[in-house]
């Protein structure tokens, strides 16, 4: 309810900024054709959503048709090489993350490799990885696993880092060895830091996408942008836009109630 | 023989000015079933020693004994207890007091009632299902005393277990821990700075020794239980021990102001 009652009190700001923006247009000061207003954005939206064939029952359910749109096609591409890049990514960094945390000596081993690899922007693995894999989603998951991987591997790192020292030794007096500590201590200890670094992760792997999309796949909201521009369609580009941060608004609001329910026991969040 | 026994322990801190003495020659022999307060102003080795009975870190030198056997390293056997509770703030109460079960390997609904009991004793039965955060640290701690008295051990270790409590829910735990104490029979090795906390509980007050921290006076407490913090006899205690922890403190505050001036 509170949330709501603070998205709310954006409203008028944004009101504004669309009167703003359709004033211009009417005004005739800027080129429809570079600024097109909100109203012809909307039309091209709905119909960049709106399935492209009238209901037919013969050939599918009602749910397939309304699923039919380019723009949901679109997102479904988009959200599936996010998920898969992520899930790749993801499922390497936290367990490298944690036996870097959790040992000197495989951290010893593993960062400097790492140090010098972590500057490299995902995007500059573009050429090698169409090198690799061609073109379509191979290359795409593994530019967007790559830009998952080092914020949940950093932040798992200094999650098992943080873990206090008391707890080891409360753990440790009640018995349990170090296998018991690592999974039933160290673990749930880390997962305040570990699932910040996925929200950071999965930030990350949707920017990746709407490059890599750019490259080397010929669908998804970011194919889907750069197309619109060789026919100058600029109110689909800012319809494919604003779809895209309302994606990742939304993607990263789930995110955001997963941890709030996986960390209900922390302190930070007494609701 | 003794249920604890600290013979000639010795340990000093490295620091960048020089090695702090944490513990100097310390010997005490603790016999089983015995309330012992470790009494002493902060900085005198009260914690020190304590943990090297729990086995968390080693003395420089000397040995320490339970029932004959040497420390060598954490152990359920010597349950410790936190000034800073140290439950798993990720568990709910429950879980929290089944952990050291858990680890025991014991059967789950052995597991389940002992945890059930345990939470009837510590008046905590309502609270079974919430996690710490939600309660208030006189509760947080009665949390951990059941954790700790799961284990069934023999040997209590508690640092300052309720210096962080307000008045009144210090008392309370007070009566309560003396109250399974006598029903246990635990041998109970417990640090204080409080000099009332230490006669109110005590069947032997260790006073000890600021840098280095040694033995200052080890003295009996032959009152009845329950004790009267307002009678004569506590009070003529009270003074004595007063006097001693103040001198300790006087040095303790002497020497943090040489430390000021030679930085
Ligand atoms: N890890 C440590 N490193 C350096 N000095 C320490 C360390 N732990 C304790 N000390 C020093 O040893 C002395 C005894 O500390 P401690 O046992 O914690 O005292 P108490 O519990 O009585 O307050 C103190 O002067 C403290 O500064
Ligand atoms: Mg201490």
């Amino acid at each position: 309810m509170n949330a709501w009652r603070r998205a709310l009190q954006g409203l008028p700001l944004i009101v504004a900024v669309l009167a703003l923006w359709e004033l211009v247009g009417l005004t005739g000061w800027v080129n429809p054709k570079v600024l097109p207003p909100p109203h012809a954005v909307a039309a091209r939206w709905w119909e960049y959503l709106a399935p492209p064939q009238p209901y037919d029952p013969e050939a599918g359910s009602r749910l397939a048709w309304l699923l039919s749109g380019e723009l949901v096609q679109d997102a479904a591409g988009s959200l599936y090489r996010v998920l898969a890049g992520f899930v790749l990514g993801a499922a390497l960094a936290v367990p490298v993350g944690l036996l870097m945390g959790a040992s000197s000596r495989v951290y010893g081993l593993c960062n400097p490799l790492l140090q010098i690899l972590r500057p490299i922007p995902p995007i500059a693995y573009i050429p090698l990885s169409i090198l690799w894999f061609g073109l379509g989603n191979p290359p795409a998951i593994f530019l967007i696993a790559i830009g998952a991987f080092f914020p949940v591997l950093m932040n798992t790192i200094a999650g098992v880092r943080s873990v206090d020292g008391i707890f080891l030794r409360a753990a440790q007096n009640l018995g349990a060895g170090r296998l018991t500590i690592f999974r039933r201590v160290i673990l749930p200890a880390s997962m305040p830091y570990v699932l910040t670094g996925m929200r950071v992760g999965i930030g990350t792997a949707f920017i990746v996408v709407i490059v890599a999309e750019m490259i080397a796949v010929n669908n998804g909201l970011g194919f889907r942008i750069l197309e619109a521009r060789e026919y100058f369609w600029s109110d689909k580009i800012i319809a494919g836009m604003l779809s895209i941060g309302l994606i990742g608004l939304a993607i990263d609001q789930g995110m955001s109630l997963i941890n709030n329910h996986l960390l209900r026991w922390h302190r930070g969040l007494e609701h | 023989m003794p249920a604890i026994l600290i013979e000639r322990v010795s340990k000093a801190f490295p620091t960048s000015r020089a090695a702090v003495t944490a513990l100097e020659n310390i010997d005490l022999e603790i016999p089983a079933g015995q309330f012992v307060c470790l009494l002493g102003p902060s900085g005198c080795g009260k914690s020190t020693l304590l943990n090297a009975v729990a086995g968390f870190a080693r003395p420089d030198a000397g040995r320490i004994l339970v029932n004959g056997v040497p420390v060598t390293g954490p152990s359920p056997e010597r349950g410790m207890v936190f000034q800073e509770y140290a439950l798993f703030p990720w568990m709910t109460v429950a879980q929290n007091v089944a952990f050291g079960l858990e680890v025991k390997r014991m059967p789950k609904a052995a597991v389940q009632a002992r945890v059930d009991e345990l939470l009837h004793m510590l008046k905590l039965s309502e609270f079974a299902e919430r996690y710490p955060k939600e309660l208030s640290g006189g509760m947080r701690q009665r949390v951990a005393i059941a954790r700790v008295l799961a284990l069934d051990s023999p040997i209590l270790l508690m640092d300052e277990p309720f210096g962080a409590l307000d008045a009144l829910t210090r008392r309370s735990l007070q009566d309560e821990l003396l109250r399974l104490w006598s029903e246990l029979g635990k041998t109970v090795l417990f640090v204080t700075h409080s000099i009332e906390e230490s006669i109110f509980l005590a069947d032997r007050i260790v006073v000890m020794t600021y840098r280095p921290g040694t033995v200052k006076r080890d003295l009996r407490v032959d009152l009845p239980r329950p004790r009267d913090p307002a009678a004569p006899e506590f009070n003529q205690l009270k003074r004595e021990l007063s006097e001693l922890v103040a001198q300790e403190q006087t040095r303790h505050e002497a020497d943090e102001r040489l430390a000021l001036t030679t930085d």
